[in-house]
C-alpha cells in the first residue's frame, strides 16, 4: 500500500496515498466544524475539507478554539 | 434596555465581557458565563494536541446567546496576528477578533507597533477588531483612527488583579475616544470594575478574578452588580472631589446659650 509523509501540528505523520483532509481529520477523531486548518500556511475553509487531497510533504495546522481571556 | 453598549453597530445589554481561560472545569466556566449576565465571551485558538485531543469546548457554550470573541493571544507580532484572526474566521467566527500582540511572556504586555500594524490590516480585511493595548491616549487615536471598534486599555498586566493602575491614563483616552472603551486585564475585584465604569468605561472584561475563585459562578454574579453600580453611578453624575470639608448638614441654628 503506496503512503506519503506528512507534517501534522509539527509531527510526522503516516498517511495512505490519497487521504483527503476529512479523513485525516476522521482518523483524528476531530470534528471538521469545530477546527480550523492550514496546509502549507494557506487556510482552508471547511467546505474544501472533503475535496482537498493531501499531498507527501505537506506541512498542516490543525487548530481548535480553548478556553481564553 | 436603553442604556445598551453598542459595537460596530451591534447592541449588547450587558457591559461585561468574560474570558474564559483558566477554569478549573467547562462547569466552572459556564457558571460564570451565566452568571455573569455577559452577552460577549472570549476564546483563543491553539494547535490540536494530537494525542490528548481536547473535548471541544465550543460545545458548552451556547453561540446564539453569546457573541464568540476569539482573541489572537500567543501572537508576538503582527503576521503571528493576522495569521490567527483569519484562522478564527476559518474556524466559524464571525469577523471580530480580540487583537492581542504579547511579545513578553513576563508581563504580557502588548506591543503598540504590531498592535497597529495588524489593526490596520485585519480592518482593511473586513474584521471588527477590539485592539488590547497598554493605557497610552497617543496609540488609542491611531488606532481608532485606522478604524477599531473599541480600545480595550490594559488596567494592570493581565492576571494580576491589581486593578485600575492606569487611572489618569485611563481617563484620557476615555475623554478622547470616539469608539467604546473596554478596560480589560488587571482587574481583579468587582470594586475595581466598578471603578473604571464610574470613570466612564463602556465595558469591562474580566477573565482571571472569575476563574481563580473558590465559587466562579458567584464571583461573576458580584461582577455583574459591580460593573452595574459603576455604570449607574457614571450616568447618575458623580459628585467633584474636594480638599476641604463641605458640610452636609446645615451651618446655622445651633442650640447655643
Amino acid at each position: 500500500m503506496a503512503t506519503m509523509t506528512l507534517t501534522v501540528n509539527g509531527e510526522p505523520r503516516e498517511l495512505k496515498a490519497g487521504t483527503d483532509l476529512a479523513q485525516l481529520l476522521q482518523q483524528m477523531q476531530l470534528n471538521a466544524d469545530c477546527v480550523a486548518v492550514e496546509c502549507n500556511h494557506l487556510i482552508l475553509e471547511r467546505e474544501t475539507f472533503a475535496t482537498t487531497t493531501l499531498n507527501d510533504g505537506d506541512s498542516l495546522e490543525v487548530v481548535q478554539f480553548v478556553g481564553g481571556g | 434596555m436603553s442604556d445598551q453598549l453598542i459595537i460596530a453597530g451591534r447592541s449588547f445589554n450587558s457591559r461585561l465581557m468574560v474570558g474564559t481561560g483558566k477554569f478549573s472545569s467547562h462547569a466552572a466556566m459556564v457558571a460564570a458565563m451565566e452568571q455573569s449576565g455577559s452577552d460577549i465571551v472570549t476564546v483563543a485558538l491553539r494547535r490540536v494536541d494530537i494525542d490528548n485531543p481536547d473535548d471541544d469546548m465550543l460545545s458548552h457554550i451556547d453561540r446564539n446567546r453569546y457573541l464568540l470573541l476569539p482573541n489572537t493571544s500567543g501572537a508576538r507580532n503582527a503576521e503571528e496576528a493576522v495569521r490567527l484572526a483569519r484562522l478564527a474566521r476559518a474556524a466559524g467566527c464571525e469577523p471580530w477578533i480580540k487583537l492581542e500582540v504579547t511579545p513578553d511572556p513576563y508581563y504580557l504586555l502588548p506591543d503598540p507597533i504590531e498592535t497597529l500594524k495588524a489593526a490596520e490590516i485585519l480592518v482593511k480585511e473586513g474584521f471588527n477588531v477590539l485592539p488590547y493595548i497598554n493605557a497610552d491616549p497617543v496609540l488609542a487615536k491611531h488606532l481608532q483612527e485606522a478604524g477599531t471598534v473599541t480600545v480595550m486599555p490594559l488596567g494592570a498586566p493581565i492576571g494580576t488583579n491589581k486593578g485600575v493602575r492606569t487611572r489618569e491614563q485611563i481617563a484620557i483616552i476615555i475623554q478622547q475616544a470616539i469608539v467604546p472603551v473596554v478596560v480589560d486585564a488587571g482587574l481583579g475585584a468587582p470594586s475595581h470594575a466598578a471603578e473604571a465604569m464610574e470613570m466612564g468605561a463602556d465595558a469591562v472584561l474580566v477573565n482571571t478574578a472569575l476563574a481563580v475563585a473558590r465559587d466562579p459562578g458567584a464571583m461573576a454574579a458580584a461582577f455583574k452588580k459591580g460593573v452595574e453600580a459603576g455604570r449607574e453611578a457614571y450616568l447618575a453624575g458623580l459628585g467633584e472631589q474636594r480638599d476641604t470639608a463641605e458640610a452636609s448638614s446645615p451651618l446655622t441654628g445651633f442650640l447655643r446659650s
